[in-house]
């Protein structure tokens, strides 16, 4: 995948440019959601309101997280390149693409989780704990049920910040619309490359944000 | 039965339970009422460990509350069912599921017969079965707390712990609320302890209470004894009593009421057969469950002070001079 396309029509050229969209975003997508999740449980239960208070582990699992989200992506990029090409063998192309982009979400998304988590009415903490509830009981029929809507949110949010990163992907080889756009449409003065790929890209938003809205209703 | 013991409790420096000594005894409706800030939450908390307590202890038929023995202290929650002021129902769950959420916590099934039939028993017996499976955001607050009561009720708890059950709920709610933990007090011998900051409540139902002030019990008895004729001026000022603006001149005479000597016409007799003017400042009635009580402040002349308390004293009427 990825790579020469000079000789492909547009259609092609915009089609294969969409699945590397597609497959970049998916799999960082899925990677950052479940590697996030974690450390989103374990700020939640050593935040001062949590179950297990820690204020110790709560500081620096947050600063890791801030110091990762404060990097810009591209720097991020070349910085990982040779993590990258321990993971996936080489650091250039489509694939590889994944590798930064998942690592630049995971802060990303373990921070909304957090968010969603701690928004849970702690009330119904409380009464989970009057009937004897554990902590892992209450973590996984109160935090997490109670929250899965607003986590889904967030999830939008990822996939479509995703979409935006994975733009600068073409940095590394990556592909995509962003890429196209940038290379067609910028840098070859190919404007209706330009205006194609903003309207598959506001198109893609749009659809993502619709299914999160819909399901966000269907879950609460 | 549950025995408290110089309960004592700090926050930071704060000390909010100074020494509670109090005993709730089985199939009663037991109030703890006080201001807010007076320490009724933090002690319900400390009885269900939800919350330790410094020194002191609180035994449950024998058995020590302590947060220390983690499944000894699940083992006594379970017996003691708790509903709270702000419902604390599961957003996303159904009426059912919020029901039988606390049995998940056991590792009992929730989808056999048996427990359909139970949970489904439980959300008759709160007057909700035609909303088996609403959202909690499409109920009312009352029906929020019916639900809450039969979660706290579904696994067969001894007690039922009840934090400012109705005080976000209107009068009329509140009603159908107590009624409905006088009905599982009596039919199900639920002892129940209710936290209040309304007096209502603990006229409607309670059997005992404790009145709460700063961390201290002020005083405990029956509710009738508490409150009709308070002691404390704490009492007083929680009832915003001796507020009221009674006459300079003459003495005021505060007389009591229970039911033994409701019926007798004390005031008109009084007139008559002394043959004397007075006149009434004010008079009120209070329901104390099936009982009524009432007092009546009447203000005298001087000169008629001594033959009107030789009066009241032949007639056996509980009085008492107001400065």
């Amino acid at each position: 995948m990825g790579g020469i396309v000079s000789t492909t029509g547009m259609e092609d050229i915009i089609i294969n440019a969409l699945m590397q969209t597609l497959y970049m975003v998916f799999w960082s997508t899925l990677f950052s959601v479940i590697l996030g999740f974690l450390p989103a449980i374990v700020l939640t239960l050593t935040a001062p309101d949590g179950l297990r208070p820690n204020r110790m582990i709560y500081e620096v699992l947050s600063f890791i997280v801030n110091v990762f989200r404060s990097f810009p992506f591209i720097i991020l990029l070349v910085i990982l390149i040779p993590f990258t090409r321990m993971v996936v063998g080489k650091a250039i192309g489509t694939t590889a693409a994944i590798v930064p982009l998942t690592i630049s979400a995971i802060p990303f998304i373990a921070r909304i989780f957090e968010t969603s988590l701690r928004e849970t009415n702690p009330g119904v903490i409380e009464a989970a704990r009057s009937f004897g509830a554990s902590n892992f009981q209450i973590m996984i029929h109160v935090y997490i049920k109670e929250s899965i809507p607003r986590m889904l949110n967030g999830v939008v949010l990822l996939i479509i910040s995703l979409v935006g990163y994975s733009a600068m992907a073409g940095t590394v080889g990556g592909g995509g619309i962003g890429d196209i756009a940038i290379r067609f449409g910028y840098q070859q003065y190919k404007t209706d490359y330009l205006v194609i790929c903003s309207i598959i890209l506001i198109i893609f938003v749009q659809l993502i944000q619709m299914l999160g809205n819909h399901l966000y209703k269907k879950m609460s | 039965m549950i025995i408290l013991n110089d309960v004592r409790k700090s926050f930071q420096n704060l000390e909010v339970l100074k020494g509670i000594s109090m005993t709730i005894e089985d199939h009663k409706i037991y109030g703890i009422i006080g201001q807010s800030g007076a320490g009724k939450s933090t002690l319900l908390r400390c009885i269900n460990g939800l919350e330790p307590y410094d020194s002191g202890e609180i035994t449950v038929d024998g058995t020590l509350v302590s947060v220390r023995d983690k499944d000894a202290l699940r083992h006594l929650q379970k017996r003691m069912g708790m509903i709270f002021q702000s419902f604390n129902l599961l957003e996303r769950l159904d009426v059912y599921d919020n029901v039988a959420l606390p049995m998940k916590f056991w590792g009992m099934r929730t989808n056999t017969s048996e427990a359909r039939e139970k949970i489904l028993g439980l959300v008759r017996l709160v007057g909700l079965e035609d909303k088996l499976h609403a959202k909690p955001r499409e109920l009312s607050g009352g029906q929020k707390q019916r639900v809450a009561i039969a979660r706290a009720l579904v696994l067969d708890p001894q007690f039922l712990l009840c934090d400012e059950a109705t005080s976000a709920l209107d009068p009329e709610i509140t009603k159908g609320i107590l009624a409905l933990l006088q009905k599982i007090n009596k039919e199900l011998g639920i002892t129940i302890i209710v936290v209040t900051h309304q007096m209502e409540v603990v006229k409607q139902i309670c059997e005992r209470v404790a009145f709460l002030s700063q961390g201290c019990v002020l005083a405990e008895g029956r509710p009738e004894e508490l409150f009709v004729r308070p002691e404390r001026q704490e009492i007083k000022d929680f009832l915003r009593e001796g507020s009221e603006r009674l006459p300079e001149t003459g003495t005021n005479i505060q007389l009591f009421f229970n039911d033994d000597n409701n019926m007798d016409p004390i005031v008109t007799q009084m007139a008559r057969n002394l043959d004397l003017d007075f006149s009434i400042c004010w008079a009120k009635l209070e329901d104390f469950r099936t009982n009524v009580y009432g007092s009546l402040v009447i203000n005298v002349k001087e000169e008629d002070f001594e033959r009107v308390s030789a009066f009241l004293n032949e007639k056996k009427v509980t009085w008492e001079a107001l400065r």
